[in-house]
């Protein structure tokens, strides 16, 4: 690349400029060349820093309430009790499994619904003309940091005038749709879909909603597949909301956990053993895409 | 493109390509036009329609509602004008809650930060199997802030916690992590900043990225130091995304509820409230004991407005810090 230029114009550019490239060359600076081994140290402790928490939950919930009582700092080789004490957390007060199903449910529609009317959006505002266009698109910017969390009293007034308490339907609804999916789907299909694809559609006598079907979609789909990633995760993980709304009745997953802490706060295997469960889907997802989640996070980044 | 249609296209072309008939060309015009005018809100109509109702009019209404007395269960009742709001501005447990909040916020947001540009500086070198180091700090997003509380719960228990223990050894007495307020900020905080550094420090390596490696070598041909070009380079070019970065974690931050809430297994925010976060007191005066729909409404809406005006202020500091460093960077570098 660039770098080799530098010692020749460093030497057209006086006294500084030769001690800088000499220290340069010196002392490997410059970003082509590879970090010593500081770095990759610094690196490896802030991913042990990631990992161990974990691993600490998971050699918990693989040993006995009496073995953690007597040791606070366990040994580094589980003990073996995981699928007992996974099965006392499924034969347990909770409704575990159910909280499984509805953690699945929940996530699946959200996240399908979050990409799919991204994207009709998402289309409509960066390849479409209509008025009052850049007007609404400024409004759903400004959505994405509108705390919307903050109305939680009225959406649960309405839910209750509805009949949806306790219901999958009541956190459903208020997932099927992001400002930010809409943000990233225009700001992604305003470059990968060309102008030219559109048209050439049209001529060919396609509608609007069949060139959005077999042209936008197809074009989105790295995109789309990002967007669904983050919504999956969000939902997933997402507490605050589905604990007020359904209740212990017809848990998801995080509300369920959160019940077995309440319930059996004295049995730490059990509940670790509940909260390792919880987590393992997301991890398995998180190795099968977790390129592409962060891949999603960066071009976020860069464009937002 | 759909199966559907080529037959028939292919039908037309065998038979040396009759044209269109006519009237059907009227009437797709029209059907067009109407396509082409309609369409676009169409499709923007599902995201405003939900939005509006599932996210704006919550919001709104919330202002309404806070104006009322309204229980949980009994419904609404007469209205108060600011009562509720008069009522939450004098409760102790109120005004400890925005000092929790604002504690927890402060011992998030900034070592995160710090510690986000530093792990995003590394990971800008030119590293082996750079996929896994990012995908390495980027594992704890995926795990829910349900199941960090639980485990960091556990981590920071008082008594036979990890933490402690390991503080032993050297000689330290054990902390209250769940009995003192500072503590219990610090280990809450921890959670929040196990979870979110990894992604805060993909988003600022996505912007290192971009900024023009020819800004390096310049200050390299000036003399610059690498510590030097960080501070005058990389830190300025990075303003933007450290605005974008302070700002989301403010809205997020702001109203943490997942961590202190399982913090312990009562949920309550600690025997004195220690840890009570204001989203926790609004669920407290809401749906715990007072019921008070009306009061929890007027805690919601003060918390909107402390998001928007600490929102803003954080806009403005973390603009002119950076517009400063970056108006010396820019004269530097355009000599």
């Amino acid at each position: 690349m660039s770098a080799p230029s530098v010692p020749v114009i460093a030497q057209t550019a006086g006294k500084g400029a030769a001690r800088a490239a000499a220290r340069k060359r010196s002392t490997a600076q410059g970003s082509d060349r590879r970090p010593g081994w500081v770095t990759y140290t610094l690196l490896g402790i802030a991913i042990v820093a990631s990992i161990l928490p974990l691993y600490y939950a998971f050699l918990l919930a693989s040993s006995t309430s009496q073995y953690i009582a007597q040791n606070p700092i366990p040994s580094l080789i589980p003990q073996g009790h995981f699928f007992e004490n996974v099965s006392r957390v499924l034969n347990s007060d909770i409704k575990f499994w159910q909280a499984v199903g509805n953690s699945v449910i929940v996530a699946v529609i959200t996240s399908a619904s979050v990409v799919l009317f991204s994207t009709l959006a998402g289309f409509s505002f960066s390849k479409l003309r209509f008025r009052g266009r850049s007007g609404l698109l400024v409004f759903v910017i400004a959505t994405t940091a509108v705390p919307t969390q903050l109305g939680i009293v009225p959406l649960f007034i309405v839910m209750s005038k509805l009949g949806w308490t306790g219901k999958l339907i009541a956190v459903i609804v208020p997932g099927l749709v992001t400002a930010f999916g809409v943000f990233w789907m225009t700001q992604y299909l305003e470059s990968a879909l060309p102008y030219e694809l559109i048209e050439a559609a049209r001529v060919d006598g396609a509608s609007m909603i069949r060139t959005f079907w077999h042209v936008a979609l197809p074009a989105a789909r790295p995109a789309a597949v990002m967007l669904g990633l983050f919504t999956f995760v969000g939902s997933w993980t997402s507490f605050f909301w589905p604990f007020i709304v359904l209740g212990s009745s017809n848990p998801t997953l995080p509300v369920a956990v959160q019940l077995l802490q309440a319930t059996y706060f004295k049995d730490m295997a059990l509940i670790m053993a509940g909260v390792t469960v919880s987590i393992i889907p997301l991890i398995i997802l998180f190795f099968v895409a977790g390129r592409q989640l962060v891949a999603g996070i960066m071009q976020g980044a860069v464009k937002g | 493109m759909a199966t559907s249609t080529t037959p028939p296209r292919l039908d037309r072309r065998a038979s040396s390509t009759p044209p269109r008939a006519p009237r059907r060309v009227g009437f797709s015009q029209t059907l067009g036009r109407w396509d082409v005018k309609v369409s676009p809100y169409l499709y923007i109509s599902p995201f405003f329609i939900l939005f509006a109702l599932t996210g704006l009019f919550p919001l709104g209404y919330t202002a309404f509602v806070s104006m009322h007395q309204w229980h949980l269960i009994g419904g609404q009742g007469p209205f108060v004008g600011f009562e509720n709001y008069a009522y939450i501005l004098q409760e102790p447990n109120f005004w400890k809650s925005i000092r929790n909040t604002f504690s927890i916020f402060f011992l998030s947001t900034i070592p995160q930060l710090m510690v986000a540009i530093v792990l995003a500086a590394m990971l800008d070198a030119n590293l082996r199997a750079k996929t896994f180091w990012r995908m390495g700090v980027l594992l704890p997003y995926v795990v829910a802030p349900v199941a960090v509380s639980l485990i960091f719960g556990r981590l920071f228990s008082d008594q036979f916690g990890i933490i402690n223990t390991l503080l032993g050894y050297v000689g330290i007495d054990p902390i209250g992590w769940h009995s003192q307020p500072f503590p219990s900020h610090v280990a809450i905080a921890s959670m929040v900043n196990f979870r979110w550094t990894g992604y805060n420090t993909l988003i600022l390596l996505a912007a290192m990225q971009a900024i023009p490696r020819d800004l390096y070598e310049a200050a390299v041909i000036d003399g610059a130091s690498r510590v030097r070009q960080f501070f005058s380079i990389t830190i300025p070019m990075l303003r933007p995304t450290i605005i974008f970065v302070v700002i989301t974690s403010t809205i997020g931050g702001l109203q943490i509820f997942d961590e202190p809430r399982l913090f312990d297994q009562l949920g309550q925010g600690g025997p004195s409230r220690q840890w009570m976060t204001t989203t926790m007191y609004i669920y407290e005066v809401g749906w715990g004991n007072q019921k008070s729909f009306g009061r929890a409404a007027a805690v919601a809406w003060i918390l909107f407005l402390i998001i928007i005006v600490v929102g803003m202020i954080n806009f403005s500091l973390t603009r002119r810090i950076s517009t400063d460093n970056s108006s010396k960077s820019r004269k530097k570098v355009k000599r």
